[in-house]
């Protein structure tokens, strides 16, 4: 009863903060309304058993990429409401292509619900004798290892592509090495000028 | 069975040899990242050459690897990924041998080009192994991030910035239609892989599957630019680096065709009436969006983007067609396909008047004129592309519509033919502008050709013909090894 109740309050949090980050006016209200959105589904990986997947949606989503989001809508300087210009001229479109794919999702879920879900169901169910870290630890480094270096390349591309694309080296930058400092000795770094006795030097001397 | 029962199922040491291509690259990969990362930007020329060297040598591994499934069925080494391997690596170097020239003389070169493209064939060759849905995806995001980044190489370009930014947005929206279905074919079968799925999917499959699948089938056709999935295609292939082009059309066309088939043939062969009408409606959109929109091209790329768009409709009716001759008809197909169009892109590379390129279709009036044998070698791949006999082109049609035929798809057939008399007018209006028009007035000779391009395009144009009756003879076996076992129904 109560994880019914609690299902039902988490899932609808989820679907209408999930509407509100759409429509909110303000892209800051967006990504606050979507933090609320990573919270509320969650609570729902936390009803599922997967208490691992709850903690790391939170500590990544909500701590790493929200955060980063905000930073990002603070930060650049974008006309939100230029942005939005074409939205009621897209509106009727936009409504009709809505509709027709809700039709077609109520559709099969009402075909899924009358006919029952294929022979699916051989998911393993969480385990009481392993925790959630311990069973995903036991199949990421084994099984999926193929997946788990595959992935390895997709973000060193990442990073690859963002320095190939951004990187610039400026010509008249004066860099610091430590090497040459270090390796500068007397000879390279003082000369000896001789000075006439009680006449001095001229600074052109020096040069 | 608990968790703790699960046994370890891992067995490197039988594992890796399979894959011991994609090793070879990625470490290569790795290693030439380091020297380049210590060199700088000066060795950006030896190191293309090491890494086309580097994707020759993983396609002779590639070949000589044993065959086997491994990683807990993710990974699948059948002489299908063996043949679409090879050819991918193959065209992969000689878009880094293409792209290493282009880049020299356009002073963008960089050391990161070769090591993208063969990040980006690790990439593909997941994809054409993909033993489930999870290499599937992590394939295409390998493949489609590295191309990505080559779109927008050229990156103080607007539209080069502008092709990139485009494939980016809409092939991100595509990945998630391909996740969407993925987690709605896993929800309704409860595997990610192939096999299991297929036991599913051979029964009563279901509308939630169907629904998977259809998605699934949209983020695919997305990645093969076929219609009405194409917009990105013309754009991108009007701004992205010509090189980088030459390797959109091929190599990453061929592993996701090669994935197409996979997964609609092992995955989900119990619904081949299911996929096959989907597939042949894609096809017949293709045909007319490619024939029709080619016709008011000005632009050669944003041409050969269109013919592309047609011609992949044509792969897609050989897998269509449901067969194991279907498949052997694709993987002509797209091997004489690719060869024809790397030799067009050649010779694009090597055409080029008062250094810069040239682009427009008019540009080609009286070509004969300054360089007689780039415009034969035009004009025999063009000749190809279109489908005429006896070019290569024509034979890798013939065995598209032979195998649709054997399956009944009659009409579709009918409608193809029909599309390459239609797209046969923008490459014969290319060959008459070439041989029969002067120049215009004022218009300043050729510059001298790049060696690289010039001999790339001189070989795609001899093996279209007359090479190919020779090519022909080992083509035809080396393909029906690679598509048996396959054909679903």
């Amino acid at each position: 009863m109560i994880e019914a109740i609690a299902f039902y309050l988490l899932a609808i949090t989820a679907v209408f903060a999930g509407g509100a980050v759409v429509l909110s006016r303000s892209p800051v209200h967006s990504v606050l309304w979507l933090i609320l959105a990573f919270f509320a589904s969650a609570g729902l990986f936390v009803l599922l058993g997967a208490e691992f997947l709850a903690m790391l949606l939170v500590v990544v989503y909500v701590g790493a990429v929200a955060v980063l989001f905000l930073f990002v809508v603070m930060m650049l300087d974008v006309d939100f409401v230029k942005l939005r210009e074409g939205f009621t001229r897209y509106l009727p479109l936009a409504a009709i292509v809505a509709a027709i794919l809700l039709a077609e999702m109520i559709i099969v879920s009402l075909a899924v619900a009358s006919g029952g879900a294929a022979a699916g169901g051989q998911i393993v169910p969480a385990t009481a004798d392993a925790s959630n870290v311990e069973t995903i630890g036991r199949v990421l480094y084994t099984d999926y290892v193929y997946i788990f270096q595959a992935a390895g390349i997709v973000l060193l591309i990442a990073m690859i592509g963002a320095i190939v694309l951004t990187l610039r080296h400026k010509p008249h930058v004066r860099r610091q090495n430590p090497g040459d400092q270090i390796n500068r000795d007397r000879r390279t770094a003082v000369e000896i000028k001789s000075a006439e006795t009680g006449r001095g030097v001229s600074p052109e001397e020096l040069l | 069975m608990t968790v703790s029962e699960v046994p370890f199922s891992i067995d490197l040491s039988q594992a890796l040899p399979l894959a011991a291509s994609e090793i070879t690259l990625a470490v290569g990969a790795l290693v030439l990242l380091v020297v380049g990362a210590f060199w700088g930007e000066k060795s950006a020329g030896p190191l293309s050459w090491i890494g086309a060297l580097l994707l020759v040598v993983a396609a002779g591994v590639a070949g000589t690897a044993p065959l086997g499934v491994a990683f807990n069925g993710a990974f699948v080494a059948d002489p299908l990924a063996v043949y679409a391997k090879v050819a991918i690596y193959l065209f992969a170097a000689l878009a880094v041998v293409l792209g290493a020239g282009w880049t020299r003389r356009q002073g963008i070169a960089k050391f990161e080009y070769p090591i993208l493209i063969i990040l980006a064939s690790v990439g593909m060759a997941m994809m054409v192994s993909a033993g489930d849905l999870i290499s599937l995806y992590v394939g295409v995001e390998l493949q489609s991030l590295a191309l990505y980044v080559l779109a927008a190489y050229h990156r103080d370009d607007a539209k080069a910035s502008e092709a990139g930014l485009k494939y980016f947005v809409l092939g991100a929206l595509s990945s998630g239609l391909l996740l969407y279905g993925a987690s709605l074919v896993y929800g309704f079968t409860g595997s990610m892989r192939f096999e299991d799925i297929a036991v599913v999917a051979s029964g009563d499959a279901g509308a939630g599957l169907i629904f998977g699948l259809v998605f699934l089938m949209c983020g695919l056709a997305f990645k093969v630019s076929a219609a009405p999935f194409h917009m990105w295609t013309p754009d991108v292939y009007e701004g992205a680096p010509t090189p980088v082009v030459a390797l959109f059309a091929t190599a990453p066309k061929m592993a996701a065709m090669v994935l197409f088939a996979r997964t609609l043939s092992e995955g989900f062969g119990g619904a081949l009436g299911d996929w096959s009408q989907i597939l042949v409606i894609i096809s017949v959109i293709s045909f007319a969006v490619g024939a029709f929109g080619g016709l008011a091209q000005r632009d050669v790329q944003r041409l050969l983007a269109y013919s592309s768009i047609a011609n992949i409709g044509y792969a897609l009716l050989g897998i269509a067609a449901g067969t194991a001759e279907g498949l052997q008809a694709m993987l002509m197909f797209m091997t004489f396909y690719m060869i024809d169009t790397i030799g067009l892109f050649a010779c694009l590379l090597a055409l080029s008047r008062g250094g810069r390129p040239i682009r427009r279709i008019e540009d080609f009036a009286g070509l004969k004129q300054d360089r007689p044998v780039t415009a034969i070698a035009i004009t025999i791949l063009a000749l190809s592309v279109l489908g005429m006999p006896p070019f290569a082109g024509f034979w890798g049609k013939y065995f598209v519509f032979g195998a649709a035929i054997d399956a009944g798809l009659w009409g579709v057939a009918a409608i193809g033919l029909v599309a390459s008399v239609v797209a046969a007018f923008y490459y014969l209006r290319i060959i008459k502008l070439m041989w029969f028009d002067a120049p215009p007035e004022g218009v300043v000779a050729t510059d001298r050709a790049p060696k690289e391009a010039q001999w790339t395009a001189w070989a795609a144009a001899a093996f279209s013909f007359p090479l190919v009756i020779i090519g022909l003879t080992w083509l035809e076996p080396l393909t029906r090894i690679a598509a048996s076992g396959f054909g679903a129904g």
